[in-house]
């Protein structure tokens, strides 16, 4: 995982709630073996046109500055939906490192941290500063200091949030997990030991 | 343990799983069963690989693919490239890490979260994750389970655990009888109506209440498996007698003593008395009237005695934006009556309504009667064995009688992903659970309801109210 330490650029705003994870990616594209390469289908439905598959020219992605858009502002709930992680890939894969929104889905935000991708929850009233803010374009980059927890804005406001530190702390060190609960082995045989005593019923997938 | 506060389900089972806790915390959760299928896992795989790892525990592990696969000609194999590769994947990978697979031609084959408990994988008390958030559906065992992502499907795969906060309790109370036409899924589709898509973020769900007690396993998972279109990762039943005699006998269900000391285990599980709840909601469904989606998000439900409504009657302008969208996309004009708007597709399946109750309810509806002219309708079984048990009953028949498609069992037209698809601008009338734009393909236009519901349009053309129809 690419770490995330500190990240100034330009945010583009996508003020709608619900974006569901089939809006991020719908599931045509998921019949992929791969991680990379799904940057041309975020957002398909919204940036292409149905009918002849041309960018639909008011979709913000569509618009310069914000092709070059490494920050997402959006509405509530966003990521709703699917666990695909398709989701998170294609945003990074565009270029967006991190989505400022109210809320999100669980499995989105889960899957976002995984990837080094920083979800970042502020109140919706925050959320629509920063979408005003994004739509000033190149002249107004925001900054996300993942080290001190803030949202720095275009007039230097600094707007804090939070995350929790297991998290933060993989983020921050692009620490793969899997590593760190393989250290936690002898943890893991003691529960498995004790699990064979105490549910001895429990069958295994190999033999029915 | 004597003095030890009330605790829920949620708690007793999350507690009996924690292998580590750490300050901040986190949990590292130990997993008893990996459902893993063709979509999210090949990343998972080839990560593993990467670093050199094995599959911690195949034997908590099982495999089938359902998503990508057709429903007819089986025998001749997958036609579309991609989908194609994604099923050899999976079966180069099963072959490599030694999982457990069910094969595309067994008989056992079918949709993930059906064949999990149908088997007796899926059992109370247990963990149960899976790289699809429809995991919720084994809930109904009073297990949890929750939908996993690929990087949490390749953690699970080395580690058998995964590092977890623990979830807010919520507790959806349901009482009153169920009137006559109304099913598990309207229950659900009211709840969803009621909460909204975020209503249950953060939480895991617990169906409690006299009418959940009086659903059929079926139901349960119905209800259990549209969890997360409530926002919640998981909803959880208590067990009981229903799922007791439900779980005895499957093929890898405890059998004979164990399963007698399993029942004994089981029954410690149910939320103690006076357990704390961070949400309660109740919902009293004596006077429910069937149900049915008019917008692409789950929450969009009206009944089928209503109409579509009017985008002005939202005060939050974010909402009545939202609403105005959804109805462009549906082709829909505020105040037409729910009962005038025509279909083109029905679609009888899915993880949420592809069980052999749900095909019978379908064929109750079906039998004597015509698919509407020009109307395309599939009944689409949940699994193999769904399939087999169905045409033992000659529902089958029934179905095809009456003009529907009768398919092999998988993901089918819930998602897009295989050759069964709604054709763009055309509308259907599903029993799957998300009416996302685009979901059911390109430009599709979703409306969700029951088996029942489902059938009743297939005949009339149109939605219909399923209480006419006895």
């Amino acid at each position: 995982m690419e770490k995330f330490t500190k990240l100034t650029a330009i945010a583009a705003a996508l003020p709608m709630a619900n974006v569901d994870t089939d809006k991020v990616i719908p599931s045509r594209f998921l019949k992929t073996i791969k991680r990379t390469g799904l940057g041309k289908y975020l957002f398909d439905p919204l940036r292409y046109n149905p009918d002849d598959g041309r960018e639909n020219p008011e979709f913000v992605l569509n618009r310069e500055p914000w092709r070059k858009a490494g920050i997402l502002v959006a509405g509530d709930n966003f990521g709703c939906g699917s666990s695909r992680e398709h989701a998170p890939w294609a945003l990074l894969d565009f270029g967006i490192r991190a989505v400022i929104a109210p809320s999100f889905g669980d499995i989105f935000y889960n899957n976002s941290l995984k990837n080094g991708l920083l979800p970042i929850r502020l109140p919706r009233q925050t959320c629509e500063q920063l979408m005003a803010d994004a739509a000033m374009g190149g002249n107004a980059r925001l900054t996300i200091d993942l080290e001190r927890q803030v949202v720095v804005r275009p007039n230097g406001e600094e707007i804090s949030f939070d995350i929790d530190p297991f998290h933060r702390h993989l983020l921050l060190e692009g620490l793969d997990d899997i590593g760190q609960t393989m250290a936690l082995a002898p943890a893991i045989d003691r529960f498995e030991e004790r699990r064979r005593r105490e549910w001895s019923w429990l069958p295994s997938t190999t033999g029915a | 343990m004597a003095g030890q506060a009330p605790r829920t389900l949620f708690d007793k089972i999350w507690d009996s799983h924690v292998v580590e806790r750490m300050p901040d915390g986190t949990c590292l959760l130990y997993i008893d069963r990996h459902l893993v299928h063709e979509v999210t896992s090949p990343q998972a795989f080839e990560g593993l690989s990467l670093a050199g790892r094995a599959v911690r525990r195949p034997d908590a592990t099982i495999a089938v693919a359902d998503h990508n696969i057709p429903t007819t000609n089986r025998r001749s194999g997958i036609a579309e490239e991609d989908s194609r590769l994604q099923v050899e994947t999976l079966e180069k990978n099963v072959a490599a890490f030694g999982v457990p697979y069910i094969p595309v031609l067994d008989d056992r084959q079918g949709i993930v979260h059906i064949i999990g408990p149908e088997l007796g994988l899926s059992l109370p008390g247990m963990t149960i994750v899976c790289g699809d958030s429809h995991t919720s559906t084994h809930g109904a065992l009073g297990a949890l389970a929750f939908g996993i992502g690929t990087s949490e499907v390749e953690h699970v795969l080395a580690t058998e655990t995964l590092p977890q906060r623990p979830a807010k309790n919520m507790r959806v109370e349901v009482n009153g009888r169920l009137p006559a036409g109304c099913s598990a899924k309207d229950i659900i589709l009211a709840i969803i109506g009621r909460i909204g898509t975020a209503g249950g973020t953060g939480h895991v769900i617990e169906y409690a209440g006299e009418t959940i007690r009086a659903l059929d396993m079926a139901g349960r998972m119905t209800v259990c498996n549209m969890s997360i279109e409530a926002g919640a990762r998981a909803g959880l039943v208590a067990p009981d007698e229903t799922t007791f005699s439900y779980v005895a006998g499957r093929p890898f269900a405890p059998k004979a003593e164990a399963l007698d000391r399993a029942i004994a285990y089981w029954r410690s599980l149910p939320s103690d008395p006076g357990a704390a709840f961070d949400q309660t909601v109740s919902l009293d469904v004596s006077d429910l009237v069937p149900m049915l989606t008019w917008g692409t998000s789950p929450e969009t439900v009206v009944p089928i005695t209503g109409r579509v409504p009017d985008p002005d009657q939202f005060t939050d302008p974010a909402r009545r934006a939202s609403a105005q969208r959804m109805l462009e996309y549906m082709d829909l004009t505020p105040g037409t009556k729910m009962t005038d708007i025509p279909v083109d597709v029905v679609f009888i399946g899915s993880c949420t309504n592809s069980r052999i109750e749900d095909i019978r309810e379908a064929a109750r509806i079906a039998r004597g009667r015509k698919v509407a002219p020009g109307v395309r309708a599939l009944v689409v079984p949940g699994s193999g064995l769904i399939k087999k048990e169905a045409e033992a009953e000659g529902l089958d028949t029934m179905l095809k009688a009456a003009g529907f498609e009768w398919r092999e069992a998988g993901c089918s037209m819930c998602l897009g992903m295989n050759p069964d698809k709604v054709p763009r601008g055309k509308r259907s009338a599903s029993t799957s659970n998300r009416n996302f734009e685009g979901r059911q393909g390109p430009g599709a236009r979703t409306h969700l309801l029951s088996p029942a519901m489902a059938a009743a349009a297939a005949i009339a053309g149109r939605f219909a109210d399923v209480r006419e129809f006895s």
